[in-house]
C-alpha cells in the first residue's frame, strides 16, 4: 500500500533567503504546506533592558541596529519621542536635513528589498543592479554621517553636525539619475512574465485580515488601506510637501511590490521638494537643555518606516534614564501573519511569500 | 491646536460614557488626556472587564478601533501595566487602553481573539515580564527560550543564566 506522511522541513536559521537569522518549521505533506512554525530570538539584544540604564542620547547609536537598512527612521523615532516628551523646537534646517536623509533611506532599504527579493525568486543581476544604486546613497549618508549604515546621526533636538558643503547639490543630482534607473527597473522586471506568474495571486490576505494582524506600511497598503502616518497623522515637515501614498487593492506578493516601487518613485519627490525649501544656512540643534531629563510621565509616538509603522514608548519618572523604553518594531508585528499565509501553501512559495513581507531580523528581534 | 484639545476631551468624555453605560462605574480606574502622548486620549479600566472593554472599543460604532498599534507591558515596581495603543483606520483615531495587574501573580485577559495581531506581542510581554495572558492559544518565551530563568524586563531581575 502507499501511504503519504507528514514530513518537517526546517528552514534556516541561517538560510539566505530568510534575510537574516531566523527558522522556519514547516510541516507538509508532499508539496503541501500543512503547518508552518517561524522561530524567532536569535538576534535579541535586549536592546530595550540595556537602554534603561543609558541616557537618551547614548540610547540612539542602539536604535541604528534594530532596522539596519533604514537606521535613520530609528533614530528619528526615540528622537521625536524624547522631543514630543520635553515640547523641543527643532530648527528648519535640521528637520530639513533629517526628512532628507529619512527618505533617502528608504529609498536605500526599498532597494536592497528589490534587489533581494528577486535574488530569492531566481533573478540574479537586479540584485547587482539594486546594490550599485543603493551604494550611491550609502556614499551620500556616509558624507553626511560619517557611517555606512548605523549613522547615530540624529540627537535630541536636530542632528549631530551640518551637511557639507555641496552635499544638498549632490543630492539633487542623484534624484533625477534615480529616477531614470527605476523606470529601468520597471522595464527589466515589473513586467516580466516569469516574475509575474511567480508573485501574482501569491500570498494573498484580505484587508479585514491586513488590519486584524496589525500590519502596517506596504503589507497594509497593497489591501487597499490607504494609511500611511506621514499622510495620516503628520510629523516633522511632511505636511508641507506634495506626495501621494501609493495603495493597491489586490494584496498579492505583486500588490506588495507595486507599492513599494511606487513608494520609491514618492520619497524621490519629497527629496526633491525639502532640497529645495531647506534654507541655505541656520542652526542644527535646537535649544536643548545639557542633561535631557523629559518630565515624569509616558508618551507613545510613531512614524512610518519602510517596513510599516515602528513606535516608540518611554515612561520616565524624570531622571536621565529612561524607566521604560519600547520600540513597536514592524518587521515583528508584519511577520505574524506568516503561519496563516503558509498554510495550505505549495513550498515553491514559501520564499515567494517571506520575501514579499520585507523582513529585518534585527528588527524582529529587537 | 487648543480646539483639537477640546474635542478630544469631548471624545474622552463619550468613549468614558458608551463605557460607563455598558460595564457600570466601577470597571474604569482612570481616564485623562495624556498630553506628553500628542493629546491622546487614555482610559485605564479594571483588569476584570479589561476584555470586555476591549470588546467593546473595537466593535462599539462610535469607536471602531479595529486596529492594535502596540501592546506592551511594564513593571511599575507597585504593580504591572498593560499598554494597548489602539487606532481606528476608518475614524482616524487613537486610543491608549491601560489596564494594571498584581506584580507577583500578573494574570491578564489576552485579547488574541480580539486582535490578532496582539499574539506575538502577547508572548513578548510575557517572555521578558512574565505576564500571563489567559486565553492566549500559543503563549510562549518567543526570544529567550523556555529554559530561561526570571523575566529581564523586571526591575528585580538578576541574570542567573550563566554563559555557556
Amino acid at each position: 500500500m502507499l501511504r503519504t506522511e507528514e514530513m518537517i522541513l526546517n528552514v534556516g536559521p541561517q538560510h539566505p533567503s530568510t534575510h537574516g537569522v531566523f527558522r522556519l518549521i514547516l510541516k507538509i505533506d508532499g508539496e503541501i504546506i500543512h503547518e508552518a512554525t517561524p522561530v524567532i530570538g536569535y538576534l535579541h539584544r535586549g536592546t530595550e533592558k540595556i537602554a534603561e540604564d543609558l541616557q537618551y542620547t547614548q540610547i540612539i547609536p542602539y536604535t541604528d541596529r534594530m532596522d539596519y537598512l533604514s537606521a535613520m527612521t530609528n533614530n528619528y523615532v526615540i528622537c521625536h519621542a524624547v522631543e514630543t516628551m520635553m515640547g523641543i523646537e527643532i530648527p528648519e534646517r535640521a528637520e530639513y536635513l533629517r526628512v532628507i536623509a529619512m527618505e533617502l533611506g528608504r529609498v536605500a532599504s526599498h532597494l536592497v528589498w528589490w534587489g533581494t527579493y528577486l535574488l530569492d525568486l531566481g533573478s540574479q543581476s537586479p540584485f547587482l543592479y539594486a546594490f550599485r544604486d543603493r551604494e550611491m546613497i550609502i556614499n551620500l549618508l556616509t558624507e553626511l554621517s560619517g557611517a555606512r549604515l548605523t549613522f547615530n546621526y540624529m540627537r535630541i533636538g536636530g542632528v549631530k553636525w551640518d551637511a557639507p558643503d555641496g552635499w544638498i547639490k549632490k543630492v539633487q543630482e542623484f534624484v533625477p539619475y534615480m529616477r531614470r534607473q527605476l523606470a529601468g527597473y520597471h522595464e527589466l522586471v515589473s513586467g516580466n512574465e516569469i516574475f509575474i506568474s511567480r508573485v501574482k495571486g501569491v500570498g494573498k490576505y484580505t484587508k479585514n485580515d491586513a488590519i486584524a494582524y496589525s500590519l502596517s506600511g506596504a503589507n497594509l497598503r497593497s489591501t487597499g488601506v490607504s494609511w500611511d502616518v506621514r499622510k495620516n497623522d503628520p510629523y516633522s515637515l511632511y505636511d508641507r510637501f506634495d506626495f501621494d501614498v501609493p495603495v493597491r487593492q489586490e494584496g498579492d506578493a505583486l500588490a506588495r511590490y507595486e507599492c513599494r516601487m511606487a513608494e520609491i518613485d514618492q520619497s524621490l519627490k519629497i527629496i526633491e521638494q525639502a532640497c529645495e525649501q531647506i534654507p541655505s544656512k541656520g542652526p542644527v540643534l535646537g535649544k536643548v537643555p545639557r542633561m535631557i531629563r523629559p518630565p515624569k510621565g509616558e508618551t507613545f509616538v510613531r512614524i512610518e518606516s519602510p517596513r510599516g509603522e515602528i513606535g516608540c514608548y518611554i515612561a520616565s519618572d524624570g531622571s536621565k534614564e529612561p524607566y521604560r523604553i519600547k520600540f513597536r518594531r514592524p518587521s515583528f508585528y508584519n511577520l505574524q501573519i506568516l503561519p496563516k499565509l503558509l498554510k495550505g501553501e505549495n513550498i515553491a512559495n514559501v520564499i515567494a511569500i517571506l520575501g514579499a513581507v520585507d523582513i529585518v531580523l534585527g528588527e524582529v528581534d529587537g | 491646536m487648543e480646539k483639537g484639545i477640546d474635542e478630544r476631551n469631548q471624545e474622552l468624555i463619550h468613549y468614558v460614557n458608551i463605557l460607563k453605560n455598558q460595564i457600570g462605574e466601577n470597571g474604569l480606574e482612570d481616564y485623562y488626556i495624556n498630553e506628553l502622548a500628542k493629546h491622546t486620549p487614555t482610559i485605564v479600566v479594571k483588569q476584570e472587564v479589561y476584555q470586555k472593554v476591549a470588546k467593546i472599543v473595537k466593535s462599539h460604532p462610535d469607536m471602531q478601533f479595529e486596529y492594535l498599534t502596540e501592546l506592551h507591558g511594564t513593571d511599575f515596581q507597585t504593580h504591572m501595566e498593560v499598554f494597548l495603543y489602539l487606532q481606528s483606520i476608518s475614524r482616524k483615531r487613537s486610543l491608549i487602553l491601560k489596564t494594571k495587574t498584581d506584580r507577583d501573580q500578573p494574570i491578564v485577559a489576552s485579547v488574541t481573539s480580539i486582535w490578532e495581531g496582539a499574539m506575538w506581542p502577547e508572548c513578548e510581554a510575557y517572555d521578558l515580564l512574565g505576564i500571563r495572558f489567559e486565553g492566549h492559544p500559543n503563549l510562549h518565551r518567543i526570544f529567550l527560550g523556555e529554559d530561561w530563568k526570571g523575566y529581564p524586563l523586571r526591575k528585580d531581575y538578576k541574570d542567573e543564566n550563566p554563559l555557556k
